[in-house]
């Protein structure tokens, strides 16, 4: 019996009801306005902004870096609650985990490789990330802060990967953080104390592994979900930066996010995918025998994105080498948006003709320049033996370090004489850094042998 | 009237903001005592017996597995009980008998049977264990802690 004073309506079948209950609006949605309201509306799409900047979804522009790390997150995330059900975090039982993913386990070892491979992979394209961003000028005024945030997030990234590298408890993992964490001892004053927290005694053993296992799994995951959430908020708040070339006006024309950007990141979601799948099919993680906190092996090597720094400590004092270098890197990363003025060159690649040239110079510069100065080093340089009757830490630490501060300020210097602008100027120093620090790692990954003595990769 | 009662208000924000701070201030003290390490004496396993003195030889270096540490018996017929850990960053240091040297093989630092650093990267000399030799004649060497020392010196070796 019908209601006489409503006039009837059209009847609703239970499923279109469970639909329409689980989707707000209308899907698909017909017009532009729909399709705005739902990326508003949606729980997950509302990381996006309703509309994206034409230019901006140019590939060769972000090349989907940010984009990159989600799909990166997610599949570590899915395999990372998939491994939790085969590990155990304790050095009797971690090691026959990893034997058990190789043999017994079904699909073990794709799932092992995935997540590591996924994890190295991560630590690259955050640099990646961080690289576009600075050479399109994308952390001025307003998105310093989020610069911060994403300096914050690749250690954080760091941090996930060197407490992960533990867990196989193999000798390749046991001498990497017994290496890795000394270098925290260092630090003055509190490195002591530190170091003995994170690992729950004097030396690598069962409570690190426990300790390890806790930030891997729970602490560092839930930090990075956090500040990844206000990260993507903030570059939408802030919006992204348009792209352009030089001279050219800025191109202000929007589209709506569905279907432009949504459908870019789903096919490179995919591709993404597939490529992930078919290496971790045909390339194995590492494993090597179980730790043995007798024998180092030789040589004894960090995590390869701490090989420049164990690079650097063959040729300073360790307070300089694991914590004034890298202490002072870091600082100048942190302030680099909040001392840029120049807002005219937003979007474009090196900010000028002028800029790209002295960043490509500047690149070579570091990498002929770093290698040369391993090199003296190794047959010449040698300050502790020139100067005996000075403490190491000055002799191997404040006189190579004072030469050094004097080339590059000298560098800077010259390059401001000849007439470079100071943002320029400063990009060509930030490159030279940047070089020199991926020297030091090729370095350390592919010219140390035996003993950590200078070899020929191909030899 | 008005100022008076502004002024209250004020107080009682800044008591609750004080109180909101003495509140982290305590759960994060809470949350680092929880996460002390839980044990931190007698870690390998205390005193070590190594026997007569007399039967080991002049010159030697015996590793002690158990303990961490060399037993090392100078040309002089001094002791000293090395520890093995690298003080530059950590690794288990090897003896290399061809050449009479501890040599760390993570970064090159050498050290000679005394514990003295004779290549860098290393600015300190191996640490050391606590070592007496009871009246009977038997070396014992205490494994609680290791004696950090910025250089090499007489007093660091036990004679007979």
């Amino acid at each position: 019996m019908l209601d006489p004073v409503t006039p009837p309506t059209k009847k609703t079948g239970l499923f279109s009801r469970v639909r329409q209950s689980i989707q707000r609006g209308p899907l698909p949605p017909s017009d532009d306005r729909g399709r705005m309201k739902m990326v508003l509306n949606s729980l997950v799409l509302h990381i996006h902004p309703v509309k994206v900047s034409r230019p901006a979804l140019k590939f060769s522009y972000t090349f989907g870096l940010g984009g990159l790390l989600m799909l990166l997150s997610a599949v570590l995330a899915v395999t990372g609650v998939l491994l939790l059900f085969v590990y155990t975090p304790s050095p009797d039982a971690a090691y026959e985990s990893m034997i058990a993913l190789q043999t017994e386990i079904p699909f073990g070892n794709l799932i092992r490789n995935l997540h590591h491979w996924s994890g190295n992979l991560m630590v690259v394209v955050s640099v990646l990330h961080l690289l576009r961003v600075f050479y399109t000028s994308g952390f001025t005024k307003p998105r310093e802060f989020n610069w911060v945030m994403g300096v914050s997030l690749l250690l954080l990234i760091v941090a996930a990967n060197f407490t992960g590298y533990l867990l196989p408890w193999d000798q390749l993992a046991y001498w990497a953080v017994t290496v890795g964490t000394s270098l925290l001892d260092y630090l003055p004053v509190i490195g002591g104390s530190m170091t003995r927290l994170l690992l729950g005694g004097s030396e690598v053993g069962a409570a690190t592994l426990t300790n390890f296992y806790g930030l891997h799994i729970a602490l560092i995951p839930l930090t990075i979900f956090g500040l990844v959430s206000f990260h993507i908020w903030r570059v939408r708040k802030d919006t992204i930066t348009v792209p352009r070339e030089i001279d050219q006006e800025i191109d202000t024309e929007k589209v709506t996010t569905i279907p432009h950007l949504v459908s870019i990141e789903f096919v490179f979601a995919l591709v993404w995918l597939a490529l992930l799948i078919s290496w971790s099919v045909f390339v194995n993680a590492p494993l090597e025998s179980a730790a043995d906190p007798a024998h180092s092996p030789n040589p004894a090597k960090a995590a390869w994105y701490f090989m420049g720094f164990q690079e650097l400590l063959m040729h300073f004092h360790p307070l300089f080498g694991a914590i004034i270098i890298p202490g002072l890197g870091l600082l100048g990363l942190l302030v680099i948006p909040y001392l840029d003025q120049d807002m005219e060159t937003i979007g474009i690649w090196f900010r000028s003709a002028q800029g790209r040239l002295y960043a490509r110079l500047s690149f070579l510069l570091g990498v002929i320049g770093t290698f040369g100065f391993v090199w003296l080093d190794e047959i010449w340089l040698d300050f502790p033996g020139w100067l005996p009757f000075l403490p190491s830490v000055i002799s191997n630490g404040w006189v190579p370090m004072a030469f050094i501060l004097l080339v590059l300020i000298g560098y800077y210097e010259t390059l401001k004489a000849i007439g470079i602008k100071t943002c320029e100027a400063r990009q060509a120093l930030f490159t030279l850094l940047l070089a020199s620090f991926i020297t030091l790692t090729l370095i350390g990954i592919f010219f140390r042998g035996e003993g950590m003595a200078l070899i020929l990769p191909w030899s | 009237m008005t100022e008076q009662k502004a002024s209250r208000k004020d107080f009682m924000n800044i008591v609750w903001g004080a109180a909101g701070v003495a509140a982290a201030v305590e759960l994060g003290l809470v949350g680092l005592r929880f996460l002390s390490p839980r044990s931190t004496s007698g870690e390998f396993g205390g005193t070590f017996n190594m026997g007569d003195f007399n039967q080991i030889p002049a010159g030697s270096v015996t590793p002690v597995e158990a303990g961490k540490f060399y037993l090392v018996r100078l040309e002089d017929g001094g002791f000293l009980a090395i520890y093995r850990r690298c003080t530059h960053l950590g690794c288990a240091v090897p003896f290399e008998q061809s050449s009479r040297q501890f040599v760390c093989p993570c970064h090159g630092s050498k050290f000679t049977t005394e514990g003295d650093v004779q290549n860098q990267p290393a600015t300190r000399p191996l640490d050391i264990f606590e070592l007496t030799i009871t009246d009977s004649g038997e070396i014992v060497v205490d494994t609680k802690n290791p004696i950090e020392r910025n250089q090499t010196s007489p007093e660091h070796i036990t004679y007979a």
